[in-house]
């Protein structure tokens, strides 16, 4: 019973750790993910191409490589590490490097909303004399929202399992405290099962968050 | 004098022109069918006069005033463009209701957003928002849609989801009502609902502008008729004498087509 108790005290230290990535990069790429869409459908070319081009590097190379270089390449470059040595300097390159990678897909999904959304709508708006300001925050904001909340429920799900790839720069996330009971961690050693343990950890938190969002889409439901 | 009168209009979509020196004028109180085969210019003409296309040639005046005119930027500004709209209220094809609004709220909207520009507005809130509510409830009942004020659009029969956009469009009280295809995208069996409250407003002498497949209603509710075909006005007259008596081939073979006689 010991060693349950331990392990799970040393589990959820972990899973801190991966609330705290998962809620951070939520609140960064939330709003940043606006921001490139906007880019990704301006009239301006160059900022347009530039943009997509971005998005394309971003999304065509694994999560787990971008880490790696957003961590290490740095300071390989400079003769020291702008992220220090401790794990708050881990955690802000994580950070940094999720809010990217997520910012992108993201900015996808909005884009789809945002084009989801009839010309047919704006057009009433303005021949009612609204303005495109009164148009965008009283008629197709919520429809919008509306169109991305399933696809953005995926998203978010992928992202709570993905705060695992942190673990390749040492993030002291919940798997790294799974696996540390391999070796030896809080004076036990070859512990297989705390690992495999983390999984629930998991399963609970997207179960509230599949609940959470499953709420959202409910409530969005009265107008089609 | 005329309540609008449309003057040399001419558009061009890159090198295609789909306008050609349109002209015409209305009286108060008229209602005008537009007739023609789809892509002979006749939405988009709709579209000029609503200010969703910006015409390349040519001056829209209504009561003496000139809105738009292609040779003077000034009358071309967003903020200008806004408030000139106004003179104009747009039934679309596809209804373009607002689905997340009731049917009240998508008649009120554009009403309440447009009343916090009152001076009075801070003072008199509640109360300015009660009369749009109550004017709001009085189209939905002269629409015969009374007991669907609080209903969503997607809770409405296609008719019925129509008959809202007609009511919302006359909520800002415009001079000239325009009708884009206002039965195209209805089951057969609801353009009469449509048809019979466009019949009243006529009889009502609302001024309106309307564009439609609907021949036997153009003959009978407009009182002018414009045929067009290829981006210009091939006939334009009385209702009666153009589509009974057209004296255009053009206009001749179309309706024929149309069987509307």
């Amino acid at each position: 019973m010991e060693v349950l108790s331990v392990v799970i005290g040393a589990l959820n230290e972990g899973f801190v750790q991966t609330l705290k990535l998962f809620f951070v990069t939520l609140l960064g790429a939330l709003p940043l993910g606006l921001i490139i869409s906007f880019g990704s459908m301006s009239s301006f070319a160059p900022l347009r191409w530039l943009t997509r081009a971005v998005i394309w590097v971003i999304r065509g190379t694994p999560l787990m490589l971008q880490l790696i270089i957003l961590y290490y390449i740095p300071g390989k470059l400079m003769g020291y590490s702008p992220w220090g040595t401790g794990e708050a300097g881990r955690f802000l390159a994580a950070s940094i490097a999720f809010i990217i990678n997520y910012a992108c897909y993201f900015s996808e999904i909005y884009r789809g909303g945002i084009q989801g959304v009839p010309v047919g709508q704006l057009e009433a708006g303005l021949v009612l004399g609204m303005t495109r300001r009164q148009i965008f925050f009283k008629v197709t904001l919520l429809q919008m929202v509306k169109r991305i909340v399933p696809p953005m429920s995926n998203e978010v799900i992928t992202l709570v399992k993905d705060t695992s790839l942190a673990r390749i720069i040492s993030f002291q996330e919940v798997i790294w405290a799974g696996q540390a009971f391999m070796k030896t961690s809080h004076g036990y050693s070859g512990l297989l099962w705390p690992l495999f343990f983390t999984g629930l950890y998991y399963l609970v938190f997207n179960g509230v968050v599949t609940v959470l969002l499953g709420r959202l889409e409910k409530k969005l439901d009265y107008f089609r | 004098m005329a309540i609008l009168e449309v003057q040399n209009i001419e558009k061009h979509f890159g090198d295609t022109r789909v306008l050609e020196d349109i002209t015409f004028s209305l009286e108060q109180g008229q209602a005008l069918a537009i007739i023609g085969s789809s892509g002979s210019g006749k939405t988009t003409l709709l579209r000029c006069l609503n200010f969703l296309e910006r015409p390349d040639q040519g001056r829209i005046v209504v009561s003496g005033e000139t809105l738009f005119d292609a040779a003077d930027p000034a009358t071309q500004r967003e903020e200008e463009v806004r408030r000139k709209r106004l003179h104009f209220g747009l039934v679309f094809q596809s209804f373009n209701l607002f689905p997340q609004y009731t049917a009240l709220e998508n008649v009120t909207l554009a009403g309440k957003l447009l009343a916090k520009a009152q001076p009075d507005f801070t003072a008199r809130k509640k109360q300015i928002f009660a009369e749009i509510e109550a004017h709001g409830k009085e189209l939905l009942d002269r629409m015969g849609l009374a007991d669907r004020a609080g209903h969503y659009p997607h809770q409405l029969s296609g008719g019925q989801q129509q008959r809202v956009a007609i009511a919302r469009a006359l909520a800002l009280h415009p001079d000239i009502l325009c009708f884009d295809e206002p039965t195209s995208a209805l089951d057969p069996e609801l353009t009469g609902e449509v048809l019979k409250v466009i019949r009243s407003l006529a009889e009502q002498r609302t001024t309106m502008v309307i564009v439609t497949h609907e021949m036997a209603f153009a003959r009978d509710v407009a009182d002018r008729v414009i045929f067009m075909d290829g981006g210009v006005i091939v006939e334009q007259g009385p209702a009666g004498a153009v589509i009974d008596h057209p004296q255009e081939e053009r206009t001749r073979q179309f309706l024929a087509r149309y069987g509307g006689n």
